[in-house]
């Protein structure tokens, strides 16, 4: 078992300026924010050129890395004093870190791009360029932090541009109370990160993840300092603010709203970057899940349920994006299901992270393209033979799709297949039930496939559709790029997991790719069913324009597994009863009591509040002139 | 250079000249001029400050008073007294200029003009008590100041205030005696007691040892403050003064004049009680979590903005109570950063609120809707201002709601995790707020508002500002907080945390 290597303190070099990855982004929205509507006209140009910069700031960060020796590949670098005595903010650029930052930065940027075209007509352009450059920034902070603290600032800045990018609309009620509930959900995780992070503080009196190795972990537990019930706490405190992050059960429920953002939003932040966050949160942490089971295995738990609802849900869905959004889900649940497996499940989930970043964020950006066609319409039963309208979209999509179904040789085949794998090998039932994730997955996104671009037109009556401008179709067809190759590129010959091993360690024995082996061909065979058992369904036959009424199960689905429902049932309404009451309690009680009790004593009957002035007032200010005239005179007989 | 005692002199004098102006809009001139000289001598004071000095009370001045009693003209501030002065000079000026119209009688619904000279001069009274209070290092001397400064607020609430100043006022008023008076009873009786023929407070400190006789005399402060900053279930007076208030008195009622009930704890009840504040402890710790959870539950019910605002502020000063008696280190520093975050975050959701109120006439939220789309400016602010209400990191309360949290936490973990969840309800109570009053369709009342005018924009940018800046780097003021709070708790006498780490080690060697 290698472990991961000691943080060598850095200076020089441009990892000594990487700071400038998150400094640049942050400027732009600054000035995008504070500059008004002197910056309408070209506004979209800075952001872009800002998240490109923080690209190349990543790209050069990451050949300097590669240029290191392997001991040497966790640089740190000391900013300033935060908190003094508890945290710094300071930055670690490692393999783990770098790796999201050439994602956040490449992909971002070309969502960036894309956004000119997607969000050309709309008044507000600037103030999105603006908000898209704060996330940036905010996602760089959260990967590149050196501290839990720092870490956290990164996270709730994610949430708040989540918050404002899902709410940009805000004049559309829905909207509004989607970013509403997002964040909301998230400080539930939140809470749990926090606590995290005071458990760690008291324990290891430090919150630098270069303090908390495995060595200092297991040293803790041997000398008696932390207790494994302690360890398992911290770990699944993590856990449940990865949950929040990363819409996984039990707090999935805002993922689904929050496709009431703009479509690039949706692209960036709840598909590519930040809802895989809490995947990122959990490698991270791996000295405390490694030294604690049974963290581990709820982990592994979480991501199944989770990649299991959310493929469920995402057989339901006539509106794509929420179809794209259940997927979303479901795919993070594989990324948790392999961060709750040790190094080699890390290397996975990660690498799987990225090639997701690609065709997922190809898929939503397609989706937008076909939106953009159609009048912003989402109901994929007003869809259906799209492909001969728009090539390139179709295309680019049916790549990502490809990928995301795990076609072999695309990438997605052999990241998720890496993750099936290494389930299996950990426990035979994940490891299945992994495999039936994979064979409704090939189910519900050949649905979309067929709904969208094949059979018949099903149009409404003033839907033109055309092909959108290159803008948008270039950054397709790069992501597209990146669905076909990236993912043998990570994988084959272990290359990803050697990368990787410096900043999350890595097995003695790397584990060698089969082409062939029973769970990848029993996936293989799943999905074949799933997407035939599609094709009759939404390919052969007729599409109704309405959604028929469906089964229990089906309805189960489509209201998301009455997540929303219970959340309603067991928090929101006892909330609100709660509210309502103790707001009673407050003004009739508490205060009635005491208005009683003045009432009482000042001889009055009635309640205070009817004695609109006079006599209570009267009488206040002559305890106060009393009291005056007692100081007065103690005054007077103190000069005496 | 006897700083202090110029530092009050300038807004009394200020205050006279307000006075006697021949017109209002001189008098407004006069006091927004007069308030930033107080702020530049305040920063010209502080540059000078030594935080690593030996000497603890700096700028001190001991003149006696009533010598037959002890009694002392005795001011100088140490870390903490600075940084809350700091905060009152520099809402001061903010506050006149967010107030300029607010006696005029204009705007929508105001309350009839009332003398906008006399309003001004208040203000300026107000803020020579609040840079006397704190800086009094005479504990008769401090009792004065916390009586003396009801006054002017009395005047500000019940002449100034909206439909109900006068159920408001009185209200505040009879709290407010009410435990001042058990106050001064404590006070004296501190006197008689420790037998040392002086009120100065450095020399009192650690006097009373018998564990009785302090339980008695904390309880008469700790009341004193628990009705002052207020804690629950002294709270209920709040909301209604803060309702009824006029805006800018409202930020100066909350933002400053209840802070000294939390400064009192942290200053009088812990070092002059140390056994007697450990032994209530576990009373004080538990009306703080009520406190946070109870006012965030009862804001997320509210219907009126103001009302609301209050309500958070009551869940807040839970928060800084826990710091206080959490007695560790970064309990004590992240409560004091907090009643300064508390100060400028509130301050500026109140400034702000009041604009809003001012455009439509009414503080019901059900009244508004959509505000975005027709002010942006002053939606996007407003949102900021409750960002940092909420404790989003990146923004002034986030560092000391972290500092309380974890300080509780090293010695008391149960009521901290409880506490924590204070972060969930204040996401709810913000941003409910919000969605309700500043997004969906523009409400057909909203549809003629203006976005914030250019003196209100340079009301909102200093807060703003300020709010950001110590949202990334706190550490100028808690270099100045963190060796006032170390002294503090070594007066009181408590063990330094440990991480359970270095705790075993040194259980090991």
């Amino acid at each position: 078992m290698q472990s991961p290597v000691e943080i060598v303190q850095h200076s020089g070099g441009v990892i000594g300026v990487s700071w400038l990855m998150i400094a640049l982004p942050l400027l732009g929205a600054a000035i995008l924010l504070l500059g008004g509507r002197r910056t309408d006209r070209w506004g979209h140009l800075l952001g872009v050129a800002m998240s490109l910069a923080a690209f190349v700031v990543a790209v050069v960060s990451f050949v300097e890395i590669l240029g290191l020796p392997e001991s040497e590949r966790r640089r740190g670098i000391e900013l300033y004093q935060f908190i003094p005595g508890v945290a710094d903010m300071g930055l670690l650029i490692d393999p783990l870190s770098i790796s999201f930052a050439l994602l956040i930065t490449g992909v971002g940027s070309l969502i960036h791009i894309y956004s000119i075209g997607y969000m050309s007509h709309d008044p507000d352009r600037r103030r999105f360029f603006a908000y898209l450059n704060l996330f940036v920034a905010a996602m760089l902070l959260l990967v590149l932090a050196d501290n839990y603290v720092a870490l956290f600032v990164g996270w709730e800045g994610v949430g708040l541009a989540s918050y404002l990018l899902i709410g940009f609309w805000q004049f559309k009620p829905t909207a509004a109370a989607a970013a509403k509930k997002a964040f909301i959900v998230n400080r539930v995780g939140d809470f749990g990160l926090l606590i995290a992070i005071f458990t760690v503080w008291t324990t290891f009196g430090s919150v630098a993840f270069g303090d908390l190795s495995g060595a200092t972990v297991s040293g803790a537990i041997g000398s008696g300092a932390a207790s494994q019930g302690t360890i398992t706490a911290i770990g699944l405190l993590l856990l449940l603010g990865a949950c929040g992050k990363s819409a996984q059960l039990p707090l999935q429920s805002w993922l689904l709203d929050a496709m009431e953002g703009p479509t690039p939003v949706s692209a960036l932040i709840h598909a590519a970057t930040m809802v895989t966050a809490g995947v990122y949160l959990v490698v991270r942490s791996g000295a405390f899940f490694e030294a604690a089971p049974t963290a581990q295995l709820v982990v592994t738990i979480v991501g199944v349920a989770t990649l299991l609802a959310g493929a469920i849900i995402g057989c339901a869905k006539d509106d794509i994006k929420k179809g794209l959004a259940g997927s979303t889900m479901s795919q993070i649940g594989y990324m948790m299901l392999g961060a709750g497996l040790g190094p080699v499940g890390y290397a996975f989930a990660i690498a799987h992270l990225i090639t997701h970043g690609f065709f997922k964020a190809n898929m939503f950006l397609g989706a937008g393209s076909v939106m953009h066609a159609m009048n912003d319409e989402v109901d994929m039963r007003r869809y259906g033979g799209l492909f001969s309208v728009m090539k390139v979209t179709a295309v680019t999509f049916i790549i990502g799709y490809l990928a995301i179904i795990g076609f072999p040789l695309l990438s997605g085949y052999f990241t998720k297949d890496g993750i099936i794998e290494t389930a299996m090998e950990h426990n035979q039932i994940l490891g299945w039930l992994a495999v039936v994730g994979a064979g409704i997955t090939g189910f519900y996104m050949s649905r979309m496939i067929f709904m969208t671009f094949f059979g018949k037109k099903r149009w409404a009556d003033d839907a033109h559709p055309h092909e959108s401008p290159s803008v948008m179709t270039v950054p397709l067809v790069i992501l597209s790029i990146g669905s076909i190759f990236l993912g043998a590129f990570l994988i084959l010959d272990n290359r990803f997991m050697k990368f990787l091993a410096p900043a999350v360690g890595a097995p003695e024995e790397l584990p060698a790719f089969h082409f062939v082996s029973t769970a990848g061909l029993a996936t293989l065979a799943l999905v074949a069913v799933g997407a035939a058992f599609a094709w009759f369904r939404y390919g052969a036959a007729e599409v109704p324009q309405v959604a028929p009424r469906g089964s229990f199960l089906t309805t189960f689905a489509r209201r998301d597994l009455y997540g929303d429902a219970l959340n309603e049932t067991l928090f929101m309404r006892p909330g609100q009863w709660l509210a309502r009451i103790a707001v009673f309690v407050d003004n009739r009680g508490i205060d009635g009591l005491v208005n009683g009790l003045a009432a009482t004593i000042g001889g009055t009957s009635g309640r205070l509040r009817r004695v609109q002035t006079g006599y209570v007032r009267s009488y206040a200010l002559s305890i106060l002139f009393g009291a005056a005239v007692v100081v007065g005179a103690l005054l007077y007989v103190g000069n005496m | 250079m006897p700083w202090l005692s110029i530092l009050m002199a300038v807004p009394v004098l200020g205050a006279v000249g307000v006075s006697l102006t021949k017109s209002d809009k001189l008098a407004k001139q006069l006091a927004l001029a007069v308030s930033l000289v107080v702020l530049a001598l305040t920063g010209v004071m502080a540059a000078q400050f030594n935080p690593s000095s030996a000497t603890r009370f700096q700028f001190a001045e001991v003149y006696d008073w009533i010598p037959r009693f002890g009694v002392h003209y005795g001011v100088g501030v140490d870390g903490i007294a600075l940084v809350l002065i700091a905060l009152s000079a520099v809402l001061v000026p903010i506050v006149i200029l967010a107030s300029w119209h607010d006696a005029d009688g204009t705007g929508a619904a105001a309350p009839p003009k009332r003398s906008v000279k006399t309003y001004f001069a208040l203000l300026l009274v107000l803020e020579a008590m609040m840079i006397g209070v704190f800086a009094a290092t005479d504990v008769f001397l401090f009792y004065v100041f916390f009586e003396a400064m009801l006054i002017p607020m009395y005047f500000m609430i019940g002449s100034y205030g909206g439909a109900q100043r006068s159920y408001a006022a009185v209200k505040f008023l009879l709290y407010s005696l009410f435990g001042g008076l058990l106050m001064l009873v404590a006070v004296i009786a501190l006197y008689v007691i420790a037998d040392k023929g002086t009120f100065m407070f450095p020399e009192l400190v650690g006097v009373i040892q018998d564990p009785n006789t302090q339980k008695w005399l904390f309880l008469g402060f700790f009341i004193a403050f628990a009705v002052k900053a207020p804690l629950w279930p002294f709270h209920t007076w709040l909301p209604d003064a803060a309702a009824q208030a006029p805006a800018g008195a409202a930020v100066l009622l909350v933002g400053v004049l209840d802070k000294v009930g939390t400064y009192g704890m942290l200053r009088f009840c812990l070092e002059l009680f140390p056994d007697a504040a450990k032994f209530f402890t576990p009373l004080v710790i538990v009306l703080s979590v009520v406190g946070i959870v109870y006012g965030a539950i009862v804001a997320i019910g509210q219907t009126d903005i103001k009302r609301l605002i209050a309500y958070t502020s009551i869940s807040h000063f839970g928060f800084i109570a826990l710091g206080v008696f959490a007695m560790t280190a970064h309990g004590g520093a992240g409560a004091t950063l907090y009643m300064v975050n508390h100060g400028f975050s509130t301050g500026a959701l109140f400034l702000i609120a009041g604009f809003l109120i001012y455009r439509r006439g009414s503080s019901q939220i059900a009244d508004y809707g959509g505000v975005q789309k027709v002010a942006p400016l002053l939606a996007g602010t407003f949102l900021i201002a409750g960002l940092s209400g909420l404790s989003l990191p990146g923004l002034s309360s986030f560092v000391s709601e972290f500092m309380v949290l974890m300080g509780t936490y090293e010695r008391y973990a149960v009521p901290a995790i409880i506490a924590t969840s204070g972060v969930i309800l204040a996401a709810v109570y913000i941003l409910w707020m919000y969605q309700r009053t500043m997004t969906g369709p523009t409400a057909e009342s909203v549809k003629g508002f203006t976005d914030l005018n250019i003196r209100e924009r340079w009301v909102v940018a200093p807060l703003i500002a300020v709010i950001i800046a110590l949202g990334f780097f706190p550490k100028p003021v808690l270099d100045v907080i963190n060796p006032a709070v170390d002294q503090t708790l070594s007066n009181v006498h408590v063990d330094q945390f440990t991480p359970a780490v270095a705790d075993k080690k040194g259980a090991g060697q």
